[in-house]
């Protein structure tokens, strides 16, 4: 079993993420994230999809995809040279002024921005890779355990061009 | 530029395509289809009794003349009848489309009176469906729809058009092509790999075939024979790719499978070389996976990449149709050595032929269908599911112009009957004979009335058991006889732990004749194997008006050879 990642241009109609979804549930295949969006061209939209599964049930999973009707294209990024990000924002509640002092200094040294902030509340906002914003979440969860709010966008990706992110 | 009606464009596309006939069932959301159908001469409108049956009807159509089945119905329950159909078409690599009527654009999503979300529902059974949105796009959907359903792996297409689409004025224009960025199958055979495999292939020295029913969708049954005599390698075939070479054919070994002879399961655990072509290994078929075909090289031909190495991991893929394959491989296949490969298959088939008549002498399937092989050869066949089509499987001779249509994948009951009566509208010069039980007859026992209506000498058999016959057997092999619903004679008074089959019962109900006889077809009962030749002569003598023959047969009779689930092909129960 590993992680991956496969990006499907498909035709930007009405349905083709519910067949898509739909056929990563009736099949029992492990999605675990999924994104969408409109490319340059408006007909097409295409969707960052992340997944984890052994060798042969990825095999599976490419050809389903390739043979439906309204995906233009399968591209496999598991191991090609790509950049990725995920947005994420945590808010952390109930936070003192030593709280407070902390959550900066993990923003400062994780990169991470302080997108909001209020007496008691501190909303941050992150925009790395999946596994990064993993870490950061499970920093978060140490530190500020009941008290951290988190909302995840799931991974957007694009292939490298001199440079990659993982 | 004309402006027409949706509707009228509609008739316009359907005639375009060359449909001549198109199984409909009218209704709110689809009156105005309906009526730009009416006083026109060149599309002929079926009317099934429901729409379950319509679809099975479009199907056999479909199956057993190789053009696309179309079916038209209206909006909620008519859409929603037609789920078992399209899925059994999908099973079965079948080209359909489906027209169903919608609720108007600005009622979708009111739950309005007879609104359903059919593309919804559908969306995991079919190969393709869409709703139209808009009156501009009608024309190009249609004409993908043909396009996807009978390009590269055939399947059923569903277009779902809004009444005020089907109403709009819009362009008379209906597209000469498709095409479909998204969908280019592929049609070349790639022949490196096709070369690979051939070379295995005479390199081998007990190879086999294993035909599916790619071969017969393709219609390639001729080249088959071709190769397999160019070859001399054996015939093994499934369900779906019975008749790929003739059934008589010295080089055809029968069925593989939990139901397959003892002969084809043994060669496929024996040989060494497994040449597959047109089959997704469905697991009716494998037995045990890690047994499965274990010291062979596995070759696998088929048009869709997602069969392959799906079920079985195999050492040779090739992506292509059956036929273009086939035809290729005609060039670069050679005679092999096979003769002790032969004898050693022709010794296993001696030593476990099928057969019934010692275990159940008197009237009983194998009869039935021995004098279907000698009075009708060339009549196309169907079958409903369970015994009836597993015996059907191991008795039919596939000769001549026989067809076997059958629900191999989804495993359809009442699909028999609907089936004929498509088959029957595709093919007037052929004899169409229907193979049911009491309870699948039963499941779609209304078209009765649609085969009078056609004036269609189908020829209905039902082999009455009067239980559930094949899990009555499972119940009688894996759970101790307890047999749970599957007794047709059960009535209120009966004894809830009943484990004797056919003492004192209650009657049978329905009964068949009278049910035949009201609707005005013939009716023969026959209860003895003498009376078989009579009632079959009987029936052939009618030419506008089914005749249901109801063979009263064992009701504990079993079908036999089996591979127990779990076990491998070559660990057969061979007496159920």
């Amino acid at each position: 079993m590993k992680k991956r990642w496969i990006s499907l241009f498909v035709e930007n109609e009405v349905g083709m993420l519910a067949k898509i979804s739909g056929l990563f549930s009736g099949k029992s295949y492990n999605l675990q994230s999924l994104t969408v969006g409109e490319t340059e061209d408006p007909t097409v939209s295409r969707m960052t999809i992340g997944l984890i599964s052994d060798d042969i049930t990825f095999e599976q999973i490419k050809k389903q995809l390739n043979r439906s009707v309204g995906i233009i294209k399968v591209i496999d990024f598991t191991d090609t040279p790509i950049h990725m990000k995920e947005i994420l924002f945590v808010k952390v509640k109930g936070c003192n002024k030593s709280d407070r002092e902390e959550v900066f200094r993990i923003a400062q040294v994780f990169g991470i921005q302080v997108t909001d902030y209020g007496k008691n509340s501190i909303l941050l906002e992150s925009t790395q890779t999946e596994a990064r914003n993993n870490d950061i979440i499970n920093l978060l969860d140490q530190d500020f355990s009941g008290r951290i709010e988190v909302v995840r966008g799931g991974s957007v990706a694009v292939e490298a061009i001199s440079m990659q992110d993982r | 530029m004309a402006q027409i009606k949706g509707t009228d464009l509609f008739v316009k596309a359907l005639k375009e395509e060359g449909v001549d006939i198109l199984f409909g069932y009218p209704g709110g959301q689809a009156i105005d289809l309906f009526d730009s159908l009416y006083g026109q001469d060149d599309i002929e409108v079926i009317l099934p009794r429901h729409e379950q049956a319509l679809v099975h009807a479009a199907d056999g159509y479909a199956r057993s003349t190789g053009k696309v089945g179309v079916c038209l119905v209206t909006s909620g329950p008519g859409a929603t009848n037609l789920v078992t159909g399209i899925a059994t078409a999908n099973y079965d690599s079948v080209p359909l489309v489906c027209f169903t009527g919608q609720v108007p654009m600005n009622l979708i999503g009111n739950d309005a009176f007879q609104e359903v979300d059919i593309v919804g529902i559908t969306r995991s059974i079919c190969k393709h469906c869409i709703t139209v949105r808009s009156r501009e796009d009608l024309g190009r959907i249609i004409k993908e729809a043909f396009f996807i359903a009978r390009n590269g792996k055939p399947g059923p297409v569903l277009v779902d058009i809004p009444k005020d689409i089907q109403q709009a004025l819009g362009s008379d224009e209906y597209p000469s092509e498709a095409n479909i960025r998204s969908y280019k199958p592929s049609t070349k055979v790639h022949e490196g790999q096709l070369k690979k495999a051939v070379n295995v292939l005479n390199n081998a020295k007990h190879p086999v075939f294993l035909i599916g029913g790619g071969v017969n969708i393709s219609r390639a049954n001729q080249a088959m024979t071709r190769l397999a005599e160019l070859t001399r390698v054996p015939v093994i075939t499934t369900i779906m790719g019975k008749g790929a070479i003739p059934s008589d054919h010295p080089l055809y070994v029968g069925n593989i499978g939990i139901h397959g002879n003892y002969a084809s399961n043994t060669a496929i655990s024996e040989c060494d070389v497994l040449f597959s072509i047109g089959t997704r290994f469905n697991d009716r078929i494998t037995g045990k996976i890690s047994e499965f075909a274990k010291n062979a090289t596995i070759i696998h031909i088929d048009i869709d990449t997602a069969s392959i190495s799906r079920n079985i991991v195999v050492d040779i893929p090739i992506v292509a149709d059956a036929g273009n394959a086939i035809d290729k491989m005609l060039e670069y296949a050679r005679p092999l050595p096979t003769e002790d490969w032969l004898e050693r298959i022709q010794g296993w088939k001696d030593k476990y032929p099928l057969g019934m008549d010692q275990r159940y002498p008197g009237l009983n399937p194998e009869k039935v269908i021995a004098k279907i092989n000698e009075l009708f050869p060339d009549a196309i066949v169907t079958t409903d599911v369970g015994q009836n089509q597993l015996w059907t499987t191991q008795y039919l001779s596939m000769t001549g112009k026989r067809q076997l249509l059958t629900s191999g994948g989804l495993g359809t009951m009442g699909y028999g009957l609907p089936a004929a009566i498509g088959a029957q509208l595709g093919n007037p010069d052929q004899r169409v004979i229907a193979i049911s039980g009491d309870g699948g007859m039963q499941m779609n026992i209304q078209e009765m009335a649609t085969a009078m209506c056609q004036e269609l000498p189908l020829i209905l058999c039902v082999l009455n058991n009067s239980w559930l016959g094949n899990v009555r057997q499972w119940q009688e092999m894996f759970f101790d006889k307890r047999y749970s619903s599957t007794c047709l004679r059960y009535r209120k008074g009966c004894m809830k732990d009943c484990l004797n089959p056919e003492k004192c019962c209650p009657p049978y109900t329905p009964d068949f004749i009278k049910l035949a006889e009201s609707y005005g077809a013939q009716g023969i009962r026959v209860e003895t194997a003498e009376d078989i030749e009579a009632a079959f002569q009987a029936a052939k003598n009618e030419t506008k008006r089914p005749t249901l023959i109801e063979f009263i047969i064992d009701p504990e009779a079993n079908v036999s050879p089996m591979v127990p689930t779990g076990k491998p092909l070559n660990e057969m129960v061979l007496e159920c």
